[in-house]
């Protein structure tokens, strides 16, 4: 039985990956075309910082992704503040339309931003892609952040303002601390929801401004950049360290509850 | 002054009156466009013109492989989500990150480059084709069929229902289990009876998380369908990048905001089930 | 002499590398109202559960009405189990729980409506059929969980900790209830608990578990006022236990003094455990008593009063109903049957006394 369980696991491991490896072996090779393998090499590596069709969107993705992140992010954290007085009522219509982007299809919410924007009179852009990130990431940033906020006990607010402290260094020693690792969350979701979008992006970009996923798209009619791959096979890099080090972090803590158990139970 | 000012900031909820424009006017308003553009003609009078375009074969014919598709590969995210979970949920205790992070870590490559992979895979003379030949089997034909949307949809989406099924299912304490086991249920009797319905919350968000985007994706069809295979959402990509038609777009989009009010309407049903019976710890 | 139901014989198990019961003896006979008393991880939810069929010994054998259970998956065992943690089935209501073994085997509907009325009217919960279980309270959670088990008509109900969840007045309640159930039911019981009140007002048997080593098995009476060693002495009931000698037969030395006792056969001048209940102290003047000491605080308890005394270089408890003034002067007086000796600690299975 076990085995079975095992075999079953390491084949969806497989499903999984087998498309990250073949992106991977492509990033090695020779040849710019897809197919046959005609040989290994550097140079995609190399010439992955003169591409500057894919710097300029990788820069693009980058600085819409963090605007972006942080200004939902902070929309979200002052709203989850101001939900928190409000009555069951309020909070459920708030929750309900802050979910709209997150259940609506992309391509739904891509077309009727592309509508409004242009209905406003606004030109597609840089700024509009902004303006529509800000509107799929920031219910990410309600989920991580609103719990946090809602389940919050006003007891040590409380106990820091009788002790003295004004209510701004208050809610500067006492919530946001509390509150800091949901915001990072809440931030870091933001930013990846940003940088993986292409639907809504694809719809609200206008001509002349690609971000890394829209230059995918578009070149892939005509054959995408092997320098592509070799980013994409850089950030899964990257990617993977971090997870390593996350996995380490919770071994080592990990030990310790364990331990802790133990000797508790003894 | 200060501290009237930021007394005021602590007791009262008018902070949350920016996310109140912000969602009037990004969240309400476009949708509003939408139904606007594709319920009006051009002089702002009221419509079914675009609408019953959509009745026509061509469009239907697209609407129904659609939802066929979605469908199925929201039941295959399903069934193969769902012992995953199961054997996730036995193991969280010993290896519990390193599964969790072996299973997310694919959401974070980009999913139009994976799919493109897919491609590579699939394709005629792709890695599938070779093993088979290399094996001394017949090559099988995947790229450009609906199949290979499946596939793709699935490999895409099968993230989307492991996450919210994995939660519903861990929640379920192991002395349940073990209560049905105790009562004379076998392994198959315990999970239709027990772990199947408690649970249908996560089976359903999980679900509907599949079945939008997929019935709604144009990259996927376009990537892996060749333009053999046109969906709803290529229609609606067309009509409004290349054939300039918004109005039918829109009313497409419409239709396809029926199908996902349908399914929040469904989830909020099977959620507000849950929380009914879940007053009392 | 009882007919044998159940027996575990020569039982190990370990998790993780962590032996939790080492070749492990135990017999339980029909009809028997038998408590596995001891601190948590202790290994008397081990032994629980299996017996359950929910966990495999990794050596040993488990035996039921002369077969052997020991590979037998829960489902196919004539024992049915209380969980600590209630363990309803949240999508069912009341009467859904107690028909669902019932439904699997396949009875007659009318057969299964009896069946949950009988339950139901066992537990005192007549009127809750179509009740959603989320929305009761705990203790009648738990007498559904009860309800749910015995219509299966198990020969053994294992009762894992069932109502460490409740308030005392409401445990209270739920003992004499329990033993009630048990005496219409004629079938064995076997309850896990940490909380030796609990052990000692139902039990026929009471089996003292101490790191996965059974300490004594024997009546509540019997595990009260002759524990076997210094472990079952103090986790039963408040206990002075003191170093001391047995100088011979009926007489012991202890804290400098000679005192007659009642027991025998430990040999002469060997080291022995002393152990004396707080409440067969008798407090005295000072010259009257054996021991002569101080007062060093009250408690008082509500029934009783929890008194510490400083007498021959020893704190003792001592409980009184009537109170004293801290600071006083007094004398001890121990009655020869009220001394219980017990052998130290030498074999292995002792060991963990010393451990605890």
């Amino acid at each position: 039985m076990e085995k079975l369980k095992n075999t079953y696991l390491g084949a969806i491991v497989i499903f999984l990956y087998a498309p990250i490896l073949v992106l991977i072996a492509q990033s090695f090779k020779a040849s710019r075309y897809r197919g046959q393998w005609t040989g290994f090499t550097f140079q995609w590596y190399e010439s992955l910082m003169e591409s500057e069709k894919i710097m300029e969107a990788f820069s693009n993705t980058l600085t819409i992704g963090v605007t972006s992140a942080l200004l939902a992010t902070f929309l979200a954290l002052v709203t989850a503040l101001g939900l928190r007085q409000m009555g069951h009522r309020g909070r459920m219509l708030f929750r309900g339309l802050a979910n709209v982007p997150l259940l609506n299809a992309d391509i739904v919410t891509g077309i009727s931003l592309m509508l409004l924007f242009l209905g406003l009179g606004l030109r597609l852009g840089y700024d509009t892609i902004l303006l529509a990130h800000i509107v799929i990431s920031l219910p990410y940033a309600m989920l991580c952040i609103l719990p946090q906020v809602l389940s919050m006990d006003d007891v040590c607010y409380e106990a820091a303002r009788d002790l003295g402290a004004g209510p701004v260094l208050a809610f500067r020693k006492v919530i946001l601390p509390e509150l800091l690792p949901a915001i990072m969350a809440a931030f870091l979701l933001c930013f990846a929801m940003s940088a993986d979008d292409f639907i809504v992006t694809y719809f609200t970009k206008g001509l002349g401004i690609e971000t890394l996923t829209t230059e995918i798209y578009a070149e892939l009619k005509l054959g995408v950049h092997p320098e592509m791959y070799a980013l994409s096979a850089l950030f899964f890099c990257g990617v993977l360290v971090f997870a390593a080090l996350l996995m380490l972090n919770y071994k080592v803590i990990h030990r310790y509850r364990k331990v802790g158990r133990r000797e508790a139970a003894v | 002054m200060r501290e009237r000012l930021s007394a005021r900031l602590s007791s009262h909820s008018f902070l949350a009156l920016p996310f109140a424009l912000w969602a009037a006017l990004f969240i309400v308003l476009p949708l509003f466009f939408v139904l606007w553009t594709g319920l009006t003609d051009g002089a702002g009078r009221f419509t079914a013109e675009h609408l019953s375009t959509v009745l026509q074969p061509e469009y239907l014919r697209a609407l129904k492989l659609s939802v066929e598709l979605a469908l199925l590969s929201t039941c295959i995210c399903l069934v193969l989500a769902y012992p995953l979970c199961l054997i996730l949920r036995e193991r969280r205790e010993r290896q519990g990150l390193l599964v969790f992070l072996l299973f997310l870590l694919p959401l974070w490559m980009n999913s139009l480059l994976t799919t493109m992979a897919w491609q590579t895979i699939m394709e005629k003379h792709g890695i599938i084709n070779m093993l088979l030949s290399a094996l001394g089997l017949p090559g099988v034909h995947l790229i450009n069929t609906p199949a290979a949307i499946v596939i793709g949809m699935v490999y895409n989406f099968l993230p989307y229902m492991v996450l919210p099924l994995y939660v519903s299912i861990s929640r379920i304490d192991e002395s349940i289990i073990e209560a049905a086991r105790d009562l004379g249920a076998n392994p198959f009797q315990t999970l239709r009876r027990v772990l199947l319905p408690l649970s249908l919350p996560g089976i359903v968000s999980g679900s509907t998380m599949v079945f939008i985007p997929s019935l709604t994706t144009f990259v996927i069809s376009a990537l892996l369908g060749g333009n053999k295979v046109l969906l709803v959402g290529n229609i609606i990509e067309q009509e409004f990048t290349a054939a300039y038609d918004w109005q039918l777009g829109s009313a497409l989009s419409v239709v396809l905001m029926v199908f996902i009010i349908l399914n929040i309407l469904l989830e909020a049903f099977t959620n507000s089930g849950e929380q009914g019976k879940k007053r009392r710890p | 002499m009882k007919k044998e139901l159940l027996r575990l014989e020569r039982v190990s198990k370990s998790y993780d590398g962590t032996q939790i019961l080492e070749d492990l003896d135990l017999t339980i006979h029909e009809n028997e109202f038998v408590t596995l008393l001891g601190p948590s991880g202790c290994g008397k939810t081990t032994i629980l559960r299996l017996i359950g069929g929910f966990e495999t010994p990794d050596s040993g054998k488990i035996w039921f009405d002369g077969r052997d259970i020991t590979g037998l998956q829960p489902e196919k065992r004539q024992v049915n189990t209380v969980f600590q943690k209630y363990s309803l089935f949240s999508h069912m209501d009341v009467a859904e729980n107690i028909a669902f073994g019932l439904k699997l085997k396949g009875k007659s509907k009318s057969y299964i409506r009896d069946k949950i009325k009988y339950a139901l009217k066992l537990v005192n919960l007549e009127s809750y059929e179509h009740a959603r279980v989320t929305q009761m309270s705990g203790g009648q959670q738990q007498r559904i969980a009860i309800a749910r088990a015995i219509v299966n008509e198990p020969k053994v109900l294992l009762l894992d900790e069932p109502f460490s969840a409740l308030d005392l007045k409401l445990r209270q309640n739920m003992q004499r209830e329990l033993v009630k159930i048990k005496k219409e039911l004629g079938i064995t019981f076997v309850f896990v608990t940490h909380d030796q009140e609990e052990a000692l007002s139902m039990s026929d048997t009471v089996v003292v578990i101490n790191q996965g080593w059974i300490q004594q098995i024997g009546t509540p009476e019997n595990v009260y006022n002759e524990p076997e060693n210094a472990f079952v002495a103090d986790f039963i009931g408040d206990s002075n236990i003191i170093d001391g000698i047995m100088v011979r037969d009926h007489l012991v030395h202890l804290l400098g003094k000679d005192i007659p006792c009642t027991s025998a056969g430990f040999g002469e001048n060997v080291p022995v455990d002393v152990h004396i209940r707080p409440e067969d102290i008798q407090i005295c003047a000072p010259e009257e008593g054996q021991f002569a000491g101080r007062i060093l605080h009250v408690v008082f308890k509500g029934t009783v009063y929890d008194i510490t005394i400083e007498a021959g270089g020893f704190e003792w408890l001592v409980q009184t109903i009537t109170g004293h003034a801290q600071g006083k002067e007094v004398g001890l007086r121990l009655m020869p049957a009220n001394i219980q000796i017990m052998a130290k600690p030498e074999s292995v299975d002792e060991e963990a006394v010393n451990d605890a």
